[in-house]
């Protein structure tokens, strides 16, 4: 420690590296169109099979996990990577540790890995394992880069010139330290021939099927939860110039949701060869997970206190609370599904899928496009956002497609399951297989129509991020800036 | 704490009421207040822990010296679902049992087990026929409807009984077989031609008149030893009519003319082997309910 004292720089001024936060913005906004054209695309394909054309790269199968890698760790993780990059220096008051040089790689690496798990998915080049689908020759790459993230962060943290470290940083790390272990472990594999894409797992029989839940359900809770709490905790007292709630339920909220969450993923397994002890296990830490999630809630949504009035005049602070919201409901909506007899309803059914995406999108994406419309005009030297009302429209739009898709997923789910087990007074099951598809055609259709308004609103961040970086503002916003109604960025350090 | 680029006052500022002391922290402009933990937060967190320990005293829990703690409830998903199967068999194993000592007209004869085999079979067939054949058993192209009067192999309850148990062309050896031959090979066009259009003629089709006395020969000659004098089947042979508007392959004469010339043979399975006695039974007399019973 007495040696990176010794290496701290004594300017008041710290050159901050925000050309490596730049790249990584462009990047969330860039893969996050990707991910919501994707999930439109098959999203389309169940709802119309003929959607799914003849040579087999772009049918179904092969589409899904493109879509779900570039939501998690294309758009999800630009949006992880680029913020805490930037959050780090700023609440430590230290530049990069290892220099320009070394994030450079770590954005273009983490890019090549995109590439090298998205070229391999539509060619049929897969592990199979849920999140986690990439061979081993990406999992290897994707270790280099990780481990490079995490030397850059850790040296940042070390050199830092504040005498504490923010919690929203405890959360990034929590982050990047976990999901090291759980992709290393996951992807245990010995490859069939150095020269071959082919591995086998380690794991196999009702051992892999944990190993691959302990993963995927991590996947959710220090990927996409851990991460964007991050973000949170830096991006929601940031833009409501307000304190944060309190540090007290900080340190107790962390510490339980970080001790609670890595037990949770059995209860992807009821009612399967899984041993009984284990589920219990699995849904009561996921019960018990419910106050430690409810408590970054509380601390976003308590910081607002004293200026709750500005979701009135900053949309961009809308996207960042209601994204907390979203991120309440979801974590009171998992542990109830957890219970063992609420799950054997909604097991297989898309109300599954309705609850992922009340995080990922209401959660995951909403906080995400708040970081963006914040980051943007400070990265570029822009005074503000170049249109708000284009914020505005983005908010309500992609609102009414997230409601549109969770909503009838939850009918839909609920429905399938009730459909699955129902007997008639002789004893016989009332529908078949093909009769419940038949049945829920409607609402995949609204869902479809739900994941279209989304991209609608991705297209229109674009827009604005795009003349907000040719440095245009808009007549209202110029307006708004002049009459206090949002608070002007502080100047470029 | 408050960035001093502001411009204006926010009403935030306005409204504030003496502040409460922060921790005294400054992470680039961002602070913290330390209250204490939400009241409700915190019984809430006891109350799930309790929950959870109290579970645990009912249902299998940690992994302990003899394995894993049973619980007081003695819950095992294995056996439950083996109950709860049996159960669901005793309450039905009354009128199975019937079904199974039952000839089918005594079940057809019977309302409670006609009843009963109506539903059984209607879960079966969606699970079993209705990819080919379609819900309801109206069929689709190359799978005919079951829904009509008009079989191909006759419509009974024995002649359903006896399709369902052996299929079509299966290679059991008492599959219901059938093959129209290739007359792509055996007919020059003009005559395919021509008797299409007198097939075309005896379902009532709009068809070219002046070539229906030479299709009329083609037909006596080479399709009357197994559709029928007049085109209306021959059940014994499998062999469809053609005198009615319901078709397997199409009734348009493009479709005729290429089932003439090369025809295509669907298969059915034999269920049998894939589906109990009881099963059969119940199958047979639903399909026999969908409308065309004879």
């Amino acid at each position: 420690m007495a040696e990176a004292i010794g290496r701290r720089e004594t300017a008041a001024a710290v050159a901050y590296n925000e050309e490596v936060v730049r790249w990584f913005m462009l990047a969330t906004v860039f893969w996050g169109v990707v991910a919501f054209l994707m999930g439109v695309v098959i999203a389309l394909q169940l709802a119309y099979p003929w959607l799914n054309p003849g040579p087999e790269y772009f049918n179904f199968g092969r589409l899904r996990p493109v879509h779900t890698s570039a939501a998690i760790f294309a758009f999800g993780g630009n949006a992880l990577l680029g913020t805490s990059l930037f959050v780090v220096q700023r609440t430590c008051r230290a530049s990069l540790f290892g220099g320009p040089g070394l994030a450079a790689f770590l954005f273009w690496g983490y890019q090549f890995f995109i590439l090298l798990a998205a070229s391999g998915y539509v060619l049929g080049i897969t592990q199979s394992r849920e999140y986690a689908e990439p061979e081993w020759y990406a999992d290897l790459w994707l270790t280099i880069i990780w481990v490079t993230y995490l030397v850059i962060y850790l040296g940042t943290i070390i050199r830092r010139r504040e005498p504490h470290i923010y919690v929203a940083n405890w959360f990034y790390l929590a982050f990047i330290v976990t999901i090291a272990m759980l992709h290393i472990v996951n992807n245990l594999a010995v490859p069939v021939s150095i020269f071959g894409t082919k591995s086998y797992s380690a794991f196999s029989g009702v051992q892999d099927a944990l190993t691959q839940w302990w993963y995927g359900h991590n996947a959710v809770g220090f990927f996409l939860t851990a991460g964007f709490l991050g973000i949170m905790y830096y991006f929601i007292p940031k833009r409501a110039d307000r304190p944060v709630y309190s540090y007290r339920l900080s340190i107790v909220h962390f510490w339980s949701l970080i001790f609670l969450y890595i037990w949770a993923g059995p209860h992807h397994l009821h009612y399967t060869a899984l041993p009984e002890w284990t589920q219990t296990l699995g849904m009561t830490f996921s019960v018990m997970l419910w106050m430690p999630s409810w408590g970054g809630m509380i601390n976003g949504l308590m910081t607002l206190s004293g200026a709750w009035d500005k979701l009135r005049t900053d949309p961009v602070l809308r996207f960042l609370v209601v994204s907390v919201g979203f991120y309440g409901m979801s974590t009171f909506e998992g542990p109830v599904m957890s219970i063992r007899a609420v799950n054997g309803l909604s097991h297989y059914t898309d109300w599954t899928i309705g609850h992922v995406h009340s995080g990922a999108l209401g959660w995951v994406a909403f906080i995400s496009f708040g970081a963006v419309y914040h980051l943007v005009p400070r990265l570029w030297n822009q005074r503000e956002l170049y249109s708000l009302k284009l914020v505005s429209y983005h908010f309500w739009i992609s609102t009414i497609g997230i409601v549109l898709y969770i909503t009838s997923m939850w009918i839909s789910g609920i429905m399938q399951g009730l459909m699955w087990r129902a007997y008639d007074h002789l004893g016989f099951l009332q529908y078949s297989f093909v009769e419940t598809v038949e049945a829920m055609h409607p609402f995949y259709v609204v869902r479809a129509l739900g994941g279209v308004l989304f991209l609608i609103g991705s297209l229109i961040m674009v827009y604005n991020v795009w003349r907000t970086i040719r440095g245009d503002v808009s007549v209202e916003t110029r307006e708004a800036l002049r009459q206090g109604a949002v608070a002007a960025p502080a100047p470029a350090e | 704490m408050v960035e001093s680029s502001r411009e204006m006052p926010t009403s935030s500022d306005r409204n504030s009421a003496p502040e409460p002391a922060t921790t005294g922290h400054s992470w680039d402009g961002i602070e913290e207040y330390n209250k204490p933990l939400p009241k409700w937060w915190l019984y809430v967190l006891y109350a799930t822990i309790v929950w959870s320990i109290g579970y645990y005293v009912f249902y299998p829990s940690w992994p302990w010296a003899n394995g894993y703690l049973r619980g007081v409830l003695g819950y095992n998903q294995r056996v439950e679902l083996e109950q709860t199967m049996v159960a669901a068999r005793e309450a039905q194993g009354a009128l199975l049992a019937s079904i199974d000592a039952a000839e089918l007209p005594e079940i057809q004869a019977d309302p409670d087990l006609r009843t009963f085999a109506v539903a059984g079979g209607k879960t079966a067939f969606a699970d079993n026929c209705a990819p080919c054949h379609g819900p309801g058993g109206g069929g689709q192209v190359g799978y005919p409807s079951l829904a009509d009067d008009d079989w191909i192999w006759g419509g009974s309850l024995e002649e359903i009984h006896q399709t369902l148990l052996y299929g079509v062309r299966f290679g059991h050896d008492e599959s219901r077989i059938s093959e129209m031959p290739a007359f792509g090979a055996m007919l020059e066009r003009a005559e395919i031609n021509a008797v299409a259009e007198y097939v075309l003629s005896l379902s009532g089709q709009d068809h070219d008149a002046a070539m229906v006395e030479e299709g009329s020969a083609v037909f006596a000659d080479n399709c009357a030893a197994c559709h029928g004098e007049k085109g209306d089947g021959i059940r014994e042979l499998g062999a469809p009519s053609l005198a009615d508007s319901i078709w397997l392959y199409g009734g348009d004469k493009n479709s005729i003319v290429r089932q003439v010339t090369q025809p295509r043979h669907g298969v059915m399975p034999a269920w049998i082997d894939r589906l109990d006695p009881v099963t059969i039974k119940m199958l047979t007399v639903y399909v026999h309910s969908l409308g065309g019973g004879e």
